[in-house]
């Protein structure tokens, strides 16, 4: 079925198909269109799920986190202040090893308070053990969803996954996209370590000098394993439902001289700025990551690369300048671009390319070359 | 007379556990469990109980234990709680909870618990100070205590987290005391009949936090109901029944020096304190005999 909705709506449907035990989520804006359309669900019936209305994101990460540990299948959704907010339950959700699927739009954090896309909520939570995906449509929230309840409960993996979309330019723009039946792509949720008083355990116990790093160890494995699991899951989805992702989306980066590198819907812009510039001659192409976490493997050597911020790391520099650097050993251009929702077209970025600066960094709007 | 056999010899916390000698908080939960029996999960915030828990890959606890980050015991234990009544499983869902993991960093996963009428039974085990990171003051340190944080004596009063909860109308809630197991006991049990959020908040004395000697914890906790420093009720749907020890504590309470001069954190408590202490005693009897829940 064709439905022309909001990147919120598209996650909500896409849940719907999930039919997750228990949701339990808290509003903030961009998100709440999200928690809004999955509450209906479930009071109108389409959706057999427990809703638990917290009184924050920390408890609503916690009841994902209890309802998990019982055995449920679970989703929350949370942006900016919310996710800042639920940290300490992030870290959690992932060193107790549970599938917790959560969407996330990208906000900037306060002060000033404001309420538009930036990735530096997401990128505070990268070193946490979740899996994290930026999304650039509709139609990819909406697939990626799918595939995330999927990924997380693989048994190589069981760990939450992060599915980030940008606050407005995709949370509440509509786009026509296609629903699935998702049939049995995702197998019903089977936890092995769920809540058993005839086989009572310790969940969360104490683990001393000697132990604990064997199991931070082995959320570093599930991380690794993850990478077979994604494409596996990617590949078996195109296979069912016509439409293939990969760890990146490459657009006419083959031949090309220079790369832009970004995450979520700057990715989708700067495909415009690439061919603006394949009109100009200069041989340009664009690479956006999906994935974040696990970080993937990339080929840009023998490339001049641009890498877009949408976030800063204070005191250093953009992170995903920094990632790309220090996996590929390549001196990238970076840019500090779209940090609250600063407005970034693909007439900037074909900018970005043209007049590009290998080995430096230039904020958009502050300094004058850019 | 309360008969002490109907408290069944089943054992679910084991022997040899790494807590205090004369803990209160140990007394507590092996009370507790006894009342609950096997088909329960406990959500457990950081706190002594989680640490005398023991270390991985052992636990001293024979119930499924879901330790949780300090401020989430209720919110996690509202996760479990839907998802169970999701799948139809009838084990019960109880909070074992310290006083700083309830009345202070829990207190808003707590009060969000309470509201949305979860079907739980939250225990807050009191010792009046965080007593697993060393004995600072918690907002149920009671005034004049010295702690490592109050060191000349708190000079606020204690929280009263009961009527905090009484706000919520559970409907069921009630206090108790290790030093009193079959009330405790029997709370617990009573506590478990009723479906949606009850409480029972357990003074449980501590040795090393209070500074008396390992061999008076029952004693100390008894001089605290009969000096009126702590009170016995329970309330169910609103309606108030003061448990017999305090009721004869309100008709000849025991003088509250007794109660202090045992514990080295009222050691050169000021007078003028005492007497603060004595009205808010006094204070709380009165509410008590109107019908009022007042710890």
């Amino acid at each position: 079925m064709r439905k022309i909705v909001t990147g919120n709506k598209a996650v909500a449907e896409a849940v719907r198909e999930a039919k997750p035990d228990v949701v339990a989520a808290y509003p903030i804006t961009p998100q709440t269109e999200i928690v809004e359309t999955l509450a209906d669900y479930v009071s109108n019936g389409q959706l057999a799920s427990q809703y638990i209305a917290v009184e924050s994101e920390h408890s609503a990460m916690a009841a994902c986190i209890g309802a998990a540990i019982a055995g449920g299948r679970t989703f929350t959704a949370t942006s900016s202040q919310g996710l800042a907010y639920m940290h300490e339950m992030t870290n959690w959700a992932a060193g107790a090893r549970l599938p917790i699927v959560m969407a996330n739009v990208n906000r900037s954090l306060a002060p000033g308070w404001n309420l538009w896309a930036e990735h530096t909520d997401a990128m505070q939570e990268r070193d946490t053990g979740w899996l994290q995906v930026y999304v650039s449509t509709v139609q990819e929230a909406y697939d990626t969803i799918l595939m995330a309840f999927r990924i997380a409960e693989h048994q190589d993996v069981l760990l939450p996954v992060m599915v980030n979309l940008d606050g407005f330019t995709l949370s509440h723009i509509m786009q026509p996209f296609d629903m699935v039946e998702p049939g049995d792509f995702i197998p019903p949720i089977h936890l092995s370590e769920m809540i058993d008083p005839k086989n009572p355990k310790g969940y969360g116990t104490i683990a001393g000098p000697a132990e604990y790093f064997r199991f931070r160890w082995e959320i570093e494995r599930s991380m690794r394993e993850a990478v077979n699991v994604i494409e596996e899951t990617q590949a078996e989805f195109g296979e069912r439902f016509g439409r293939t992702y990969g760890l990146t989306e490459e657009y006419r980066c083959d031949d090309a001289d220079v790369v832009v590198v970004s995450l979520g819907t700057l990715g989708k812009e700067a495909e415009v700025a690439i061919d603006i510039l394949r009109d100009e001659g200069i041989k340009a192409g664009s690479l956006r990551l999906r994935w974040f976490r696990p970080f993937p493997e990339l080929n840009l050597a023998g490339k001049d690369v641009v890498v877009i911020d949408r976030d800063y790391s204070f005191g250093f520099g953009g992170v995903l300048a920094h990632s790309i650097r220090s996996k590929n050993l390549v001196k990238v251009y970076s840019v500090i671009a779209g940090l609250g929702g600063q407005e970034v077209t693909y007439d900037d970025i074909a900018g970005f390319i043209r007049h590009r600066r290998i080995g430096e960094e230039s904020w958009f709007g502050v300094n004058a070359h850019v | 007379m309360e008969i002490i056999t109907e408290i069944p010899e089943e054992e679910y916390v084991l022997k040899c556990t790494s807590a205090c000698a004369g803990c209160g908080d140990s007394l507590t939960l092996r009370y507790v469990l006894k009342a609950t029996g096997p088909d329960i999960v406990l959500v457990m915030p950081a706190g002594c109980t989680a640490a005398f828990q023991g270390i991985y890959p052992k636990t001293a606890y024979s119930v499924p234990v879901v330790n949780i980050a300090f401020g989430a015991a209720a919110a996690c234990a509202s996760g479990i709680s839907r998802m169970f009544q999701a799948t139809g499983r009838e084990t019960r869902v109880i909070v074992y909870a310290g006083d700083g993991g309830t009345l202070d960093i829990g207190l808003q996963a707590m009060s969000g618990a309470f509201e949305r009428r979860t079907d739980f039974l939250y225990i807050c085990y009191d010792n009046e100070a965080y007593g697993n990171t060393g004995m600072q003051r918690s907002g149920a340190t009671p005034l004049g205590a010295k702690t490592t944080t109050t060191p000349t004596g708190k000079t606020e009063a204690k929280k009263d987290i009961d009527a905090i909860i009484a706000a919520h109308n559970p409907p069921y809630q009630a206090t108790a005391c290790a030093s009193y197991p079959q009330d405790l006991f029997r709370k617990v049990r009573k506590a478990l009949t009723f479906h949606g959020p009850t409480f029972i908040h357990v003074l449980s004395p501590c040795p090393p936090g209070w500074r008396y000697s390992a061999e008076k914890t029952v004693e100390v906790g008894r001089l605290a109901v009969k000096s009126g420093m702590w009170a016995l009720w329970e309330c169910e749907h609103g309606k108030l029944t003061i448990s017999t020890p305090t009721k004869a504590a309100m008709k000849k309470p025991v003088p509250l020096e007794e109660y202090l001069s045992l514990q080295g954190r009222f050691r050169g408590i000021e007078e003028k304190t005492v007497e603060q202490l004595k009205e808010q005693i006094q204070e709380n009897f009165r509410g008590l005999a109107a019908g009022e829940v007042k710890p």
